[in-house]
């Protein structure tokens, strides 16, 4: 059963990465073809709370994601079947991606 | 060798056999003699009636019905009663071992002891609906149901899929192809409580473990499609879970 809640959240992050990946697709050219400086970028993301607070859950599922992703990897092509290491792999890319939102909060 | 029928003619077939037993083996060479339309099993069994009478392998129907005669013919799960030897020869060579991803018995007879345990654990079976209902069901042939079972349960047992599936080779606790899709009959099934089948299919190592690669039905000698099964039993726990079901 755990696996396939897993999988079921494998999933379901894939879902949203692929709707919030679109947008922030959509994002990067708007403020490219503005053009916007870094600083006027960061400006409007101090400014409005829903830039870091997208970026956050973004940052989020694509760790999810990806950790789920590798460790099935891991699981089926070297054999690592623990869970220390994968729960260890997620906790670093969550706190990465939340270090990133933070800054542009 | 001698005699009129052990006698080779200009043109023989390379069959490299793997010989051995579960300690291992290898690849032993013969020469048959070519035959238009003899199939894989004529390969065998001239081999064991002319050369090897000791070369143990298996067959019972010859007819493509009872699935026991399944081998590695250059490296694809094929039956040997309905395969033509000629036509899956390379350059007249033909290397035939024992089904990929079963445990050898001798020489081309492998166990199927654990494929039939997976098909256990995935509750691959009728599982009625206790108690059962007064009235017999009625099922029309035609009906969409019907016609989901009907493509699921006409699976002959020979393992092909099994062997054909890499997701079988990396996750020893895969249920696997077979299993499922017969557990996929079963869902659809009008008279059954599928809840059971749903559940197996949940457990660690089941629908998930599945990427969908389709060897399965690309290689099963009847034209079922398990990856299409495994496809509609992954919908239906998906749909199972979000209602809090399973
Ligand atoms: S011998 Fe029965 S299917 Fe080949």
């Amino acid at each position: 059963m755990t696996e396939f809640r897993l999988f079921l959240i494998q999933r379901i992050t894939a879902g949203l990465l692929l709707v919030m990946g679109v947008a922030h697709l959509a994002i990067l050219l708007a403020a490219t073809q503005a053009p916007l400086s870094a600083a006027a970028i960061l400006a409007r993301t101090h400014a409005n709370p829903f830039w870091p607070a997208f970026y956050a859950v973004f940052a989020m599922t694509a760790a999810t994601h990806a950790a789920l992703g590798l460790r099935v990897i891991a699981r089926e092509w070297l054999g690592w079947r623990g869970t220390a290491w994968g729960i260890g792999l997620w906790a670093v890319l969550v706190t990465l991606g939340l270090r990133a939102a933070w800054i542009i909060a | 060798m001698s005699g009129p029928d052990t006698a080779l003619p200009d043109t023989a077939l390379v069959v490299d056999l793997w010989r051995g037993d579960a300690g291992g083996g290898g690849l032993v060479r013969y020469r048959v003699p070519v035959d238009p339309g003899q199939t894989i099993l004529d390969v065998l069994t001239w081999v064991q009636r002319h050369a090897e009478p000791g070369l143990a392998y298996r067959f019972a129907c010859r007819v493509g019905m009872c699935g026991s005669c399944a081998v590695m013919v250059n490296g694809v799960p094929r039956w040997a009663c309905r395969t033509r030897a000629i036509p899956v020869a390379r350059q007249g060579r033909l290397e035939i071992r024992p089904l990929r991803h079963f445990p050898v018995i001798r020489d081309l007879v492998v166990d199927f002891e654990a494929f039939f345990a997976r098909w256990r654990r995935a509750l691959g079976r009728f599982a009625p609906a206790s108690p059962p209902p007064d009235a017999l069901a009625v099922i029309a042939p035609d009906a969409s149901d019907r016609q989901l079972v009907d493509a699921a349960i006409e699976c002959i047992g020979c393992g092909i899929c099994l062997a054909a599936c890499d997701s079988v080779g990396a996750n020893p606790d895969y249920l696997g192809p077979a299993a499922l899709n017969r557990a996929w009959a079963a869902v659809n099934d009008r008279r059954d409580d599928t809840m059971g089948h749903l559940r197996a299919a949940a457990r660690d190592g089941g629908v998930h473990a599945c990427h969908a690669q389709g060897s399965c039905r690309r290689f099963c000698p009847v034209g079922r499609d398990p990856a299409g099964a495994i496809v509609g039993l992954k919908r239906r726990l998906l749909v199972a879970a979000l209602k809090g079901r399973l």
